[in-house]
């Protein structure tokens, strides 16, 4: 099986239509377990926290949905760019809105648990503030796609914003060892023992799955609908032979 | 292409540059009181107490510096590209890179270095030291190319594009934090009398790579905006 044909749109464009259920219901089913996990199954009390803490199962998964994404997307625009793949640069652009949600979303679960936690809606902490840089990035890059009317600009002008953008990831996570405020320091380090309970830990990482797949199904909803816009005038879409 | 005809093209760059600037002097003094006027609206907003005038110092200064270089990175490539220069330049078998390095050098030298001269007498107005009037001028020398190196990009990428001022504000300030937050911060400390050094040392690498990596990425932008 020739896998290359998948990166033309039209070849690719019934296919996301086929992978999109499957995705749906493994995703829905995931976030039924995970939801199990930190309601049910992990204790009430995390220290000195209450139940507020549950918060932060989704709230640690949409913050490294909001980082990964941001470098998935630049991943697809530099390939975009690099061979003149029109399908790459659709995923980046469709990739733009799902990471600028997820990254809102951490930071609106955040301050939410920070009030009742630190007694404060918000702090100049220095991973807040990344996250929060790293939003302007996404709205950065959404608005200049969104200002050229020339597509084909539009996708290299992103791949290039998106890639001097990427540099910024990594001074989000090692934001914490530089500075090191009140934001509390990474609790799962690869080489050490977490010090989370293993239900709190199941809860935590089956949301992050729970959040890939529902990732992966709203940027094919989103990319076939890019695909069906930009390709309006092409054949296989006129004649409905896709 | 020897490398003599590759820097004779910098310094004709350069040189060209400086005297089209010098031909419209209005613009390059209206960048330099813009950011008189904004550090000058602080303490009218703020109230004329010294010590916090003294402890927000550093950040106005140069929050207003970044807005300033915001307002003269727009016309960087514009005049060019709107007579077809820029076009003619592209097709030059000198690297791209160098002449976009002395168009970055040239606009530093007319928008960004009187911003570093002046800063010094706006931080008398709030009450600062002369140890960290110094600290604050030469922090402002390391800090003002990267932000020339890194608004370069904007530039260059919303070149020719309706709202291209806001545009560019809303790419480029987000790239500007680190400089802001070490710039900042190196004043800061020698206000609390601590030493700036690993601030300004950051700067320094900053400014290292940018100087590296910023006119090579506005080329591309530029080869992408005049396809």
């Amino acid at each position: 099986m020739n896998l290359y044909k998948y990166a033309s749109p039209s070849a690719f464009y019934p296919l996301a239509g086929k992978m999109i259920p499957w995705f749906a219901v493994l995703s829905v089913i995931l976030f039924a377990v995970a939801i199990y996990f930190g309601f049910i199954v992990a204790p009430e009390k995390a220290g000195d926290q209450n139940e507020v803490y549950k918060i932060i199962f989704i709230h640690v998964a949409a913050a490294w949905m909001g980082m990964f994404l941001y470098v998935l997307m630049a991943i697809y625009a530099g390939i975009g760019w690099a061979f003149n793949a029109r399908l790459a640069s659709m995923m980046a652009s469709s990739l733009s809105i799902t990471g600028a949600v997820f990254t809102l979303l951490s930071l609106v679960t955040g301050s939410l648990w920070g009030k009742p936690t630190w007694g404060t809606w918000w702090a100049w902490d220095a991973r807040i503030t990344s996250t929060l840089i790293l939003l302007f990035l996404y709205i950065g890059f959404i608005s200049l796609q969104s200002a050229i009317d020339d597509q084909r600009r539009a996708d290299r002008a992103g791949a290039v914003l998106a890639l001097v953008g990427v540099i910024n990831v990594p001074i989000i996570y090692f934001s914490v060892q530089w500075w090191n405020t009140l934001h509390q320091g990474a609790t799962i380090r690869l080489l050490e023992k977490p010090k989370m309970t293993s239900p709190m830990l199941i809860a935590m990482f089956v949301m992050l799955a729970a959040c890939w797949l529902y990732s992966v199904v709203v940027v094919l909803m989103r990319v076939r609908c890019i695909i069906a816009e930009r390709e309006q005038n092409a054949a296989w879409v006129t004649e409905g032979t896709a | 292409m020897s490398a003599a005809s590759a820097f004779g093209m910098f310094r004709w760059v350069v040189v060209r540059d400086l005297m089209l600037a010098w031909r419209r002097r209005a613009d390059v003094l209206s960048t330099l009181f813009f950011f008189v006027i904004v550090v000058s609206l602080f303490p009218l907003g703020i109230g004329p107490e010294t010590q916090l005038l003294r402890s927000i110092a550093p950040g106005v200064v140069w929050v207003a510096a970044l807005l300033a270089s915001m307002l003269s990175l727009g016309r960087v490539f514009q005049n060019d590209e709107q007579d077809g220069t820029l076009e003619q330049l592209l097709l030059t078998p000198q690297p791209l890179y160098l002449v976009v390095l002395g168009k970055v050098l040239a606009q530093w030298l007319v928008s960004e270095v009187p911003l570093v001269l002046i800063a010094p007498l706006l931080g008398i107005q709030f009450g600062l030291d002369p140890n960290t009037l110094l600290i604050l001028f030469v922090s402002l020398l390391i800090g003002t190319p990267i932000l020339s190196l890194i608004g370069s990009i904007g530039a260059a990428l919303t070149l020719g594009l309706r709202g291209g001022g806001t545009l560019i504000a809303l790419l480029i300030l987000p790239l500007y934090i680190p400089v802001l937050i070490f710039g900042a911060g190196a004043v800061d400390a020698s206000i609390n009398s601590v030493s700036s050094q690993a601030n300004l040392y950051l700067l320094g690498a900053f400014l290292v790579v940018s100087l590296v990596f910023a006119p090579w990425a506005t080329s591309a932008a530029l080869r992408i905006s005049l396809e």
